[in-house]
């Protein structure tokens, strides 16, 4: 897309904010680039085609790790049985588990040999990606893709194959791209649940056969349909790059993913998720997969119009760590929301400088625009004309990815008859107001240009700040939503491991030589 | 009754107003109008028609008229539907308590604590459960507080610890032992399949089982919850919507002083 320009932007500041975030992400990746983790670990022996649980139930993966030297890596450790043993990975896990083999007890053969023989299954495993990943482009080819917004709608009865249901009804309603929410608390397991699930709390497990029997449901009513209909999931939590590894196999289309909501809102420690965002965001980048970032979330708890800076802040990092991880600005569902309180006056002025803003400084990003929630009352015939703003600032501002609000939002997750009541008004006004961005220019030193560009300069000046602090002591100042975290506070630090000598992460060079696109 | 009811009553317009005999109102007195809207898992045909006629006749409907039904996919029908409720209630003996709330303000909350506890209310609140929403434990302890009302993080004589949401209700009791609270807030705003209900009783469980059922002020709040409920469920007190940070501080302030006097 051609970069717009109605909001008379200062272009030299627009870059200018953009060199700091890199530095700031640049720095960080310092950080990140001398540790691993133990659900990286996991991840690359998923990659290497380990799956399935033991017999009391746990995770082959997880059983793997808990069986090597988290520093040394699971790929040196597995690529040395399978020399030793002539097994294949996942009968190695197997083995482990039955207690039949010590991995830590195999004596360690030379590390050249180890290094091309993990490398070569490491290929095979890309190789399944990189087959995923055209297997989407052809379909989408055939069908053509939508133009303007896509319309994203939730799906969370906590039963797979009740989604399945409600997918099916919302796909042939015309949504684009089905969300299915998952089981709270989610986020803080260190483990992935096994298998087809069928009770979940607010959502439905994440799990691998989950994601297929979706895939295959919606795949089969694409082709009814004619179109092919994207599939998203969670990215994020303690086990962020495995959920990537099991998007990936299972052609999942779009992933949250961001590490900077789950510090803030799950309470997730920030320098194991920080390190668990970058593997888990080359596995989007390679597969295909547009990430979703989550700074929409932010003036969810403090005020929008006040802080509507921090979600460009938080942007473009969010921009400068996905290139970092081989992420392409086309995969990039930058996110951002409606949320300021609908009493004030000219509200939907500084909503459009917001969203408009977004759109001319990541004008290649398919934007992720989230609808209101803060002020949603209950009031559900004032919530449709809430909903009814929002959507029209969507199509004003050319969004890609329009998160659908639902008229009994605040009130219970949505009936069948509330999302298709989403869908047929979000139709209706796109396809009322279709051509209506061309046809839209801006009072050059207006309200709306005046807000973006005070937005930018504040953007700007907050990069400032974090590039001289980092992003950590920012996060503990609680800079983002009003929330403070302590670095070595939260969730999930016990598994972070500096790296060794050996290590060795065979993927990260397979992913990341496909390089930016 | 309103004033202009009472006066519409008096020059006669009204003579079928009647306390004992309430029913909705949709353009004039006592006719009863009401919409309602629902989905059935019927295709749209004419049995899914008859079917909604006969379920609005069986919720006490009459003059039934479906204004608008649409297939939601192949098997299901959404439907819209106005008619006449032929019921009424008898709310001649319920005694009127004004929605306006009687509460203290900000400073007057701070003052009394200072006057009467002289020292710092310990609050935590919370989401707990499968809830996301924070909007509406924001809305009493944000600092920046709903529609002009600042949240509890902005009293002098409060300290506030907001746990955010999805919070565990073991976790949430340890906090509460933890910072030995006084009060705790627990909000809940969306719900399914009645989940709230549950997760409000097993915080009453947890606590009684710690033993600290009586040493809190135990509240909860939503859009869904009435004093009734909160009372059933064995909490101090429930707040619903267009709740301010003021009517639950008053409220906390008052028991906790009531509590001492008892001690």
């Amino acid at each position: 897309m051609k970069r717009q320009n109605k909001l008379n932007l200062d272009v030299s500041l627009i870059k200018q904010a953009r060199a700091k975030a890199r530095i700031i992400a640049h720095d960080m990746q310092e950080f990140i680039n001398q540790y691993t983790t133990t659900t990286i670990e996991r991840t690359i022996c998923r990659l290497l085609g380990i799956d399935g649980v033991s017999k009391e139930g746990i995770p082959l993966p997880n059983i793997v790790v808990s069986n090597i030297e988290v520093d040394i890596g699971a790929a040196v450790f597995l690529g040395n049985a399978i020399i030793q043993t002539g097994f294949n990975p996942q009968e190695i896990a197997e083995k482990i588990a039955q207690k039949k083999l010590d991995l830590k007890k195999l004596p360690m053969g030379d590390i050249n040999g180890i290094k091309k023989t993990i490398i070569s299954l490491a290929n095979e495993g890309a190789e399944k990606i990189r087959a995923n990943r055209e297997i989407r482009t052809k379909l989408i080819q055939t069908y053509g893709d939508k133009e303007g917004p896509l319309l994203y709608v939730i799906v969370a009865t906590g039963n797979i194959y009740e989604d399945i249901i409600q997918a099916n009804s919302a796909a042939r309603k015309g949504a684009d791209i089905i969300a299915v929410i998952r089981s709270t608390g989610q986020s803080l397991m260190d483990y992935v649940p096994y298998g087809a699930t069928t009770q979940g709390f607010g959502g439905t497990y994440a799990t691998q056969e989950n994601f297929r029997l979706m895939r295959k449901a919606l795949d089969e009513v694409g082709g009814e349909l004619g179109k092919y209909i994207r599939l998203c999931n969670y990215c994020s939590g303690l086990c962020m790059p495995e959920i990537a590894a099991m998007g990936a196999l299972e052609r999942l289309d779009v992933m949250l993913n961001d590490a900077l909501y789950g510090i803030l809102f799950r309470d997730i420690n920030m320098q194991r998720t920080i390190i668990d965002q970058h593997f888990s965001r080359m596995i989007n980048g390679y597969s295909g997969v547009i990430i979703n970032t989550g700074e929409d979330n932010y003036i969810k708890t403090v005020d929008a119009v006040e802080q509507g800076f921090t979600v460009l802040t938080s942007q473009l990092m969010n921009e400068q760590f996905a290139l970092l991880a081989g992420i392409p600005e086309e995969q990039m569902g930058i996110g951002h929301a409606f949320e300021m309180d609908p009493s004030i006056r000219n509200g939907f002025l500084y909503e459009l400088a917001q969203a408009q803003l977004s759109r001319e400084i990541f004008p290649n990003a398919p934007l992720k625009y989230m609808p209101p929630t803060r002020y949603m009352t209950g009031d559900i015939f004032m919530g449709c004309v809430q909903n009814a703003l929002f959507n029209i600032i969507t199509k004003l501002t050319d969004q890609r990815i329009c998160l659908l609000g639902m008229l009994t939002e605040a009130i219970h997750t949505p009936f069948m008859s509330d999302r298709a009541i989403a869908i047929d008004i979000a139709q209706y006004i796109f396809n009322n107001l279709h051509s209506i961005s061309e046809e839209l220019s801006f009072k050059p030193d207006g309200i709306i240009n005046q807000r973006a560009t005070q937005t930018l300069q504040k953007a700007d000046e907050l990069l400032s700040i974090i590039k001289e602090q980092g992003l950590f002591q920012t996060l503990e100042n609680g800079t983002f939503a009003g929330i403070k975290r302590s670095k070595n506070g939260g969730k999930g630090l016990e598994g972070v491991y500096r790296k060794g000598n050996i290590y060795l992460n065979p993927f990260i060079e397979i992913f990341m030589e496909r390089g930016v696109a | 009754m309103g004033k202009h009811i009472r006066k519409m009553k008096e020059i006669g317009f009204f003579g079928k107003f009647d306390l004992k005999r309430i029913k909705p109102y949709g353009d004039s007195i006592n006719d009863g109008k009401i919409q309602i809207s629902f989905t059935l898992p019927l295709p749209n045909t004419n049995r899914a028609t008859i079917a909604a006629k006969r379920l609005s006749k069986k919720m006490g409907l009459k003059d039934i008229d479906i204004v608008f039904q649409k297939s939601l996919e192949s098997d299901f029908t959404f439907f819209i539907v106005y008619g006449v409720l032929v019921h009424s209630v008898d709310v001649s003996k319920v005694a009127m308590v004004s929605h306006q709330s009687k509460s203290m303000n900000m400073e007057e909350i701070d003052e009394f604590i200072r006057e009467h506890l002289r020292r710092k209310v310990i609050v935590l609140g919370a989401t707990t459960g499968t809830d996301s929403h924070t909007v509406g434990i924001d809305a009493i302890m944000s600092m920046k507080g709903y529609h002009g009302h600042h949240g509890l993080e902005r009293y002098e004589m409060i300290e506030t610890y907001n746990l955010g949401s999805q919070v565990l209700n073991e976790e949430f009791v340890r906090k509460a032992i933890n910072l030995n609270a006084d009060v705790l807030l627990v909000s809940q705003t969306v719900t399914q399949k009645g989940v709230h209900v549950k997760n409000l009783s097993n915080l009453v469980e947890l606590l009684e089982a710690e033993g600290i059922r009586d040493k809190v002020v135990l509240i909860c709040g939503g859009a869904r919850i009435s004093k009734e409920l909160a009372k059933e469920l064995g909490y101090d007190a429930g707040f619903g919507s267009n709740t301010v940070a003021e009517d639950v501080a008053t409220f906390f302030v008052k028991e906790l002083v009531q509590r001492e006097k008892m001690d």
